[in-house]
């Protein structure tokens, strides 16, 4: 076997990968059967399985796997696109506008310090459990790199395109819109990604706390019922989405790598 | 009427934490549609010149007017051609030339007529949905013109827009620009290092000087032009070959020379 850093074919990267995920049911099922985990706390990786497929059919606290699903989906896509329509414009703005800069920065700056999660309390607090507060959480999870990508993205497209703009007749709103936003794009779509994961993972954390429906409340409600089934069903489909949604925007991204070949 | 008037015009630059003076106090006129070239060693402060026209720049003290009016920020009637071509990569030919004519307000019907007709001057017709990056440098700049001749602007300022491009191809571009400068002609400010370039272009050739930048002396080139009966030629070659053309660069290249003794003693 080679551990050097060299290429491997595709057949080599399928076989090491299958050797990781058979090492890793491996030792979860030593673990169980070796009794070293009390079997209600670690239930073996088959017991997880058919716990995910009765979730899907049957109903648990209100709603199957996939309507908590659908309802946590929708949270996060309401908060995540809030903090894109609001995080991308602000971002070209502040890279054409000094003032504004000056005005965001401080604000931001020491926002985005305070964990998303760190938000649940205060959102509880106003919203209870309505669509508020996981919205509010989602979206301090997704604003700041939203931000920072747009605005970096646009801080750095060439002047000259500016001033070209500039000298055409075009006005600020002209000059975001065609010339930043285009310019910017790349990195604005990496932001999306990036913005996209922390959404989602503060998505779950919000719904820990402040939510009726959702699989994080499904998580919560497996855990009091001592379900450690329930539980890990919930963690493997939040990590399901979230490759998906990472998955879809990291087409995007590609793309977007083409693009900017061109120029 | 869009005459130029750089009154006392001077332009520092902090760099480094010094301050130093990039235009040193400039006057100077550029009568209505006349063509003016501004030669100079780089560094002498003639981009600058050009930018403080284009509102890009501000001067630090003095001021420039076009037509009467105080030039405070960049505009479509001060139209540029940038020595790097700052064409919209993600913009197809169309979308570029078009670019200005949209912010101006004007309808659609006007604006395909103008970008027809200005791509036809330049010899880009059949190129309208080409991406700049599809073209080669020559036929880039040739849009940059067109999308600054679209504007019909009272001021046409460049910026050494040749200086990127091959030889023959440069070439072909100042005898397209000297046809263009005869039979349309326009108020134009033309910033080169190339001293047959602005002789071959200009009507007044301004010699600048090295740091801090200031005018040395002013050639009239439009009257030996017209004595000489240089249009008459249409190759640039041709005109080049005139002693009348050579005593005129040689004198010019005289006026640069001198500076660089000056900074070496």
């Amino acid at each position: 076997m080679n551990f050097s850093d060299r290429n491997l074919g595709r057949r080599e990267v399928a076989g090491f990968a299958a050797v990781g995920v058979i090492a890793f049911l491996a030792i979860w099922y030593a673990a169980v059967w070796s009794g070293v985990t009390p079997r209600k706390f670690l239930p073996t990786p088959l017991e997880v399985l058919s716990e995910l497929y009765r979730l899907s059919v049957e109903p648990f606290v209100g709603y199957t796997l996939l309507e908590h699903l659908v309802s946590s989906f929708k949270r996060f896509f309401y908060g995540f696109s809030l903090a894109v329509t609001i995080a991308t414009p602000l971002g070209l703005l502040m890279a054409i506008s000094k003032p504004v800069r000056v005005v965001v920065s401080p604000i931001f700056e020491s926002i985005r310090f305070v964990a998303p999660i760190a938000w649940v309390p205060f959102a509880a607090l106003w919203f209870g459990t309505g669509i508020g507060g996981p919205l509010l959480v989602i979206f301090m999870g997704a604003f700041p790199p939203m931000l920072i990508n747009s605005f970096r993205g646009a801080l750095y497209v060439d002047r000259k395109y500016l001033e070209a703009a500039q000298m055409l007749g075009a006005g600020p709103v002209r000059q975001m819109t065609e010339v930043l936003l285009p310019a910017a794009a790349p990195s604005i779509v990496a932001g999306l990604r990036i913005s996209a994961g922390l959404g989602w993972q503060s998505l779950v954390g919000a719904e820990l706390i402040v939510a009726s429906s959702g699989v994080g409340y499904m998580m919560v409600k497996g855990q009091a019922g001592i379900q450690t089934a329930t539980v890990m069903s919930g963690m493997i489909a939040i990590g399901l989405v979230g490759l998906i949604i990472d998955f879809s925007l990291r087409q995007l991204e590609r793309r977007m790598g083409r693009y900017k070949e061109t120029y | 009427m869009a005459d130029i008037v750089f009154e006392g015009v001077q332009r520092k630059f902090v760099q480094g934490g010094k301050e130093f003076l990039a235009v040193g106090g400039v006057d100077l006129t550029v009568a209505d549609r006349e063509f003016v070239a501004i030669v100079g060693p780089s560094g002498c402060g003639k981009t600058t010149c050009m930018r403080m026209v284009a509102g890009l720049e501000t001067p630090t003290s003095g001021r420039v007017l076009v037509g009467g009016k105080q030039v405070t920020q960049p505009g479509p009637e001060r139209a540029v051609v940038f020595q790097q071509f700052a064409l919209f990569p993600w913009k197809t030919v169309r979308g570029n030339v078009e670019f200005g004519l949209r912010t101006l307000g004007l309808p659609a019907d006007q604006r395909r007529e103008r970008v027809a007709q200005s791509l036809a001057l330049m010899a880009l017709t059949g190129y309208e949905d080409a991406y700049p990056h599809q073209l080669s440098g020559g036929m880039q700049q040739r849009v940059a013109i067109a999308r600054a001749y679209v504007l019909q602007p009272d001021v046409l300022l460049m910026d050494e827009p040749f200086g990127a491009l091959d030889a023959q191809t440069r070439v072909v571009m100042q005898e397209e620009l000297v046809r263009l400068a005869r039979t349309n002609p326009k108020t134009v400010l033309f910033i080169t290092h190339a001293v047959e370039e602005a002789v071959y272009l200009a009507d007044r050739v301004v010699v600048m000087s090295r740091r801090p930048g200031l005018i040395r002396e002013i050639v009239d080139v439009k009257s030996t032009r017209i004595a000489e009966r240089w249009d008459d030629h249409a190759r640039i070659e041709d005109v080049m070959d005139l002693n009348s053309f050579v005593h005129m660069r040689s004198h010019i290249w005289r006026l640069l020379r001198e500076q660089h003794l000056g900074d070496d003693q």
